[in-house]
């Protein structure tokens, strides 16, 4: 799934580049705590959370995470955005909630992450 | 949440859900789901009913369920948890549930499940 | 592997304890120069996810530490030491789920007792010693083939 699509699927804004949209996700990790995050095989990942700080993009750096949508309408500072900019991890936000959020793209097709 | 409320124990049935505390309390009706591993999260904005969706193992976890009503937590990937844990959910009459499953995938095939 | 090093590349970096502004930032670093001499991105990121972890431990619960990698032709050698509390029993603390973490630590996400376990799945040898009162010591190798 692109996402593009992903984006239109949970009503998103998207903080990126318009030709980061491109960028194919394979599956989607669901999680506020960074150490599942990293535990679980994560490459080429949507990671959807609650938690807008810059560390969650260094963890979705060092897991692979191609992509972060944060939920229920959280606003990330300039930092987490700048940050983003620079690693090209493109941001989606979205009013839903994890489990509404979740739910769609599952409902569309998308998995969830492999365990190892 | 959309659709018709829930028997837990439909849930614990179609998602093959391990019932680890509150094995009587089952004939309850889930009002929605709310995902999150942060505490505080879930103290403002889950609902009464709701099914808490989590891989926190966090003995607060009970305490938390506790004061916001939770008709159940799931807790996912697998994750184990400790003896008191146990114990303090069995006193709360607290039904803790368990899943191999990832979050986002429990969360949807939940998604599913209540919006037929 | 054909890796673009002649000889032992290292690198140090100081972890203040606390500082969640600059959490990963040592890790990122590392892992960028293993990218750049040429290590396979699988095992660049078990290396990279072992060592935020244990960066991560420093900022969470040490005063202050410091983390130390040498990059050989065959493999990289992680060390993380610091000036914190000490870890009273290793071998609970190896226990996946347990977690002396404060609230607010586990309200940013962190805490869940996964930390040390990640770090012993994703390294080839994994080396834990701790003085309660004194500080621990991790020593990660990870083998490029």
């Amino acid at each position: 799934m692109t996402l593009k699509e992903i984006a239109e699927i949970l009503e998103a804004e998207v903080i990126a580049d318009s030709d980061e949209l491109d960028v194919l996700i394979k599956n989607a990790c669901s999680a506020d705590m960074m150490s599942a995050v990293l535990y679980y095989h994560t490459p080429d990942s949507l990671l959807i959370t609650g938690l807008t700080q810059p560390h969650v993009i260094r963890t979705a750096e060092i897991a692979g995470i191609k992509s972060i949508v944060f939920v229920l309408d959280k606003k990330p500072g300039v930092e987490t955005i700048e940050l983003a900019k620079l690693k090209k991890i493109p941001i989606l936000c979205t009013r839903f909630c994890m489990y509404t959020a979740s739910g769609k793209l599952y409902e569309a097709g998308l998995p969830g992450c492999l365990f190892k | 949440m959309r659709g018709a409320a829930m028997k837990l124990n439909k849930i614990v049935e179609d998602l093959s859900l391990e019932v680890k505390t509150g094995k009587n309390n089952l004939q309850g009706n889930v009002t929605g789901v709310y995902i999150s591993d942060l505490l505080s999260d879930v103290m403002a904005n889950s609902k009464e009913g709701n099914l808490w969706i989590t891989l926190q193992t966090h003995l607060n976890i009970v305490a938390v369920a506790g004061l916001k009503n939770i008709a159940g937590i799931i807790i996912v990937g697998n994750r184990q948890l400790q003896e008191d844990v146990l114990q303090k959910a069995e006193a709360e009459k607290i039904t803790v549930m368990s899943t191999p499953l990832p979050a986002f995938e429990v969360a949807g095939k939940l998604y599913q499940l209540l919006n037929q | 592997m054909d890796l673009n090093i002649n000889e032992i590349i290292e690198g140090s970096f100081q972890i203040i304890g606390g500082n969640f502004a600059n959490a990963g930032e040592a890790s990122m670093q590392m892992k960028s120069k293993l990218m750049e001499i040429g290590v396979h991105e699988a095992i660049v990121r078990r290396a990279a996810i072992a060592t935020f972890e244990a960066e991560m431990n420093v900022i969470i619960y040490a005063a202050a530490g410091r983390l130390h990698y040498y990059i050989s032709p065959d493999k990289i050698t992680i060390k993380i030491d610091d000036m914190g509390p000490g870890i009273e029993n290793i071998e609970l603390a190896m226990q996946e789920g347990y977690s002396t973490a404060p609230d607010w630590v586990r309200e940013m996400g962190w805490g869940a007792g996964m930390g040390l376990p990640n770090m012993k799945k994703n390294s080839d040898e994994f080396k834990i010693d701790s003085v309660v009162g004194e500080g621990t010591t991790i020593q990660m190798i990870i083998n490029f083939s």
